[in-house]
């Protein structure tokens, strides 16, 4: 099992009924009404602690990802934030999952395939290169890419970037969304023949079919929790099996909220206010939004439109227990929260390589801490061994990291916090 | 290209499928009544035959095709344009599909923009030009509202001046229900509005501006002063740069005019095209 600390570096201050004064959390709230850049300057180094701090704590990997224009998660350069972990990480075992920058937003993409190459050579070969379509809010809405062109200007770059790492000689790209006469990059990244690569989806069965199709690690990154989950990535274990792939279940990733506390009593006490201000303002987003028109192509579009099964819960209506109860939230005591993760996600959903987000809407970043280091003391050490009686190599974890990691000793990181 | 065979449907329409861009693009095309030929350009919510051009087919032989991508079966074909370009040098192939020669165009919406766009490029195959709330330009101060980002329920009521009403019926599935027939629907509309959408997006300015002067056929504009979608100061987006072009305003109209005033609409658009 390789377990990473996910971060989406929220806006922790929003007002008590922001959801009934703004529109949405993403692509229309007012900066200067809500924000404070100073306090954000916080944010940021508050998120870049927590992730050191959760490579201290014995985490495999540390996850950023990128989002634009809103209070939600606001990195919009996930690279810089990489960067900055790559640096302090140095001398650890500890992987940097990059989850990652948006290649149809980056123009030309092989801004990201070379950002990604730095990343990998700072760190001596410990990058996972996560490389996601991009939420609609964040590349339609936010960056102008038309909805149907989404899907098709993302498949090319990803061509254009594995071969941009991969190729001996210099090529020229004659693409539809992209020309370029003369590639030849610079960097190359360290892992050869390239970074393992990790989709992240949110349950389109076009990008199921890409994921398998060029045998990389899809992730389904969800805030409904396993139980919703289990419909779709059934359907996603169904299709590496169609496509003759193995049951390797580290092709498969989850991206799970977690809060752990000394029993589940104080788990809600301590944590049940942060769960609510992330469902009820940090997801706060028209419906349509999430599915501009074009957007899904057509075989997903009837998919979507036939089975209501598939639109999440209003989470709006549901408070902490409700969270908890559903399985959105796993809460509680170290015992209660290994138990539940261990049977609900990672063999229920045959999932690999898990991502636990532990900062939480509104939650100070002492909180955050304490979440982080209990989970990395208690929970942890229970879940690594999960897959290992069936014997399965992690393909898509850094080469070198493979074995069990070591925590990152104090003092290793040259420059570090 | 290659031209399926005539098949009559409900209301004395005939329809047939015809294929243009090198085989890649099946376009329908639904066509009726007598007289010069009208070909009508529809809008984001894609192709219904409707009164309004029942009422254009008391005059002249009306062809309105298919927006590429929302012909059954034909789904994917849209992803064979990759622009604007691309998409009114199919509709010029169209137009030879059909043996038209020249036609009177009419759009509504998106469709008009279109039907403006082929006229600009291919101004001789124009006889006259009406244009329905159509779009095409953009001032920053009068924000054309994002129809594809509303919800169902603000979607009608953008467009139409009477959510609840027949017009907005015939356009929209109902909210509540769930049976297939909804379901073909909603994926219909969504479809209609994608394909549409991919020409357009996030700005319905695509250089009409630079292209606009080279239109020679007479010019119509009709638009509902209520217009919630493309606010009726547009109109003057075009009355400016179209020499002679006559404007037509409803007083109590929304965006879908012909749909809701189908008699005015359709007598005055019978009325210009017919000189």
């Amino acid at each position: 099992m390789k377990i990473s600390a996910f971060h989406l570096m929220p806006y922790r201050d929003l007002p008590a009924d922001f959801e009934q004064r703004y529109e949405s959390v993403w692509v229309t709230p007012p900066w200067w009404e809500l924000a404070d850049a100073r306090r954000v300057g916080q944010y940021y180094n508050w998120t870049l602690d927590e992730l050191t701090y959760a490579a201290k704590c014995g985490f495999d990997g540390v996850c950023t990802n990128e989002h634009h224009q809103n209070a939600y998660g606001f990195m919009p350069s996930p690279n810089l934030m990489g960067s900055v972990l790559a640096r302090a990480t140095n001398g650890s075992n500890v992987a940097i999952v990059q989850m990652g920058a948006t290649l149809p937003t980056s123009n030309p993409p092989l801004r990201v395939a070379e950002e990604y190459a730095m990343l990998d050579c700072i760190s001596g070969g410990r990058l996972v290169a996560g490389l996601p379509l991009g939420s609609p809010m964040d590349v339609n809405l936010c960056y102008g890419i038309t909805p149907m062109e989404h899907r098709e200007r993302y498949r090319e770059a990803v061509a254009l970037t594995l071969k941009a790492w991969q190729a001996r000689e210099i090529f020229s790209w004659n693409g539809r969304y992209f020309q370029l006469a003369t590639v030849n990059l610079w960097p190359r990244p360290i892992q050869q023949p390239h970074p393992p690569v990790w989709i992240p989806g949110s349950g389109s069965i076009s990008t199921f079919d890409f994921a398998v199709e060029h045998d990389v690690c899809y992730c389904f990154l969800s805030y409904s929790g396993a139980k919703s989950a289990k419909t779709m990535m059934d359907g996603y274990w169904r299709v590496v099996e169609q496509k003759g792939r193995d049951l390797n279940p580290y092709r498969a990733g989850f991206l799970q909220l977690v809060v752990v506390a000394e029993n589940d009593a104080r788990a809600e006490e301590k944590y049940a206010r942060h769960v609510e201000y992330f469902y009820h303002k940090c997801l706060h987003v028209p419906g349509m939004w999430f599915s501009p028109p074009g957007n899904q192509d057509y075989r997903s579009l009837v998919a979507t439109m036939s089975n209501p099964v598939r639109r999440a819960e209003n989470p709006k209506s549901l408070r902490y227990r409700d969270f908890v109860e559903k399985g959105f939230v796993i809460a509680g005591s170290p015992a209660t929260v290994r138990d539940r993760l261990k049977e609900e996600v990672i063999k229920s959903l045959r999932v690999g390589n898990l991502m636990v987000l532990l900062q939480i809407g509104s939650m100070p970043h002492e909180l955050a801490l304490e979440n982080i280091e209990l989970f990395g003391r208690e929970v942890l050490p229970g879940l690594r061994d999960v897959w290992d009686d069936e014997g399965w190599e992690n393909r898509w974890w850094p080469e070198r990291l493979r074995q069990r990691a070591t925590p990152m000793t104090a003092g290793i990181a040259a420059g570090g916090a | 290209m290659s031209v399926s065979a005539e098949a009559p449907i409900a209301g004395g329409t005939q329809e047939r499928t015809l294929t243009v861009w090198q085989g890649r693009v099946r376009m329908r095309v639904l066509s009726k009544g007598r007289g010069p030929a009208l070909v009508f350009f529809h809008g984001p919510w894609g192709l219904t035959w409707d009164p309004f051009l029942d009422r254009l087919a008391e005059s002249f032989t009306v062809y309105a095709p298919e927006h590429p991508g929302t012909t059954p079966e034909a789904h994917d074909d849209v992803y064979h344009l990759d622009g604007l370009w691309d998409l009114v040098l199919c509709y010029e192939e169209l137009l030879d599909a059909l043996a038209i020669r020249n036609a009177a165009f009419v759009g509504h919406s998106f469709g008009g923009m279109v039907a403006c766009e082929v006229a600009a490029a291919y101004p001789e195959r124009v006889r006259r030009l009406a244009m329905i709330a159509p779009l095409g330009f953009w001032r920053d101060p009068d924000h054309i509202v994002n129809w594809m980002m509303l919800e169902p329920g603000a979607l009608r009521a953008h467009i139409f001046r009477d959510p609840d009403g027949a017009a907005a019926g015939r356009m929209f599935p109902r909210a509540d229900a769930q049976d297939a027939a909804t379901t073909q629907a909603r994926v219909r509309l969504m479809w209609a509005m994608g394909t549409t959408g991919k020409f357009i997006w996030p700005i319905p300015d695509k250089g009409l501006k630079k292209r606009i002067h080279r239109v020679k056929a007479p010019a119509l504009l009709v638009w509902g002063r209520q217009d919630r979608l493309v606010p009726a100061v547009y109109a003057e987006e075009f009355t400016r740069r179209l020499s002679g072009a006559r404007l037509e305003t409803l007083e109590g109209a929304g965006h879908a005019p012909h749909l809701e005033e189908t008699d005015t609409v359709a007598r005055v658009v019978r009325d210009f095209l017919i000189q």
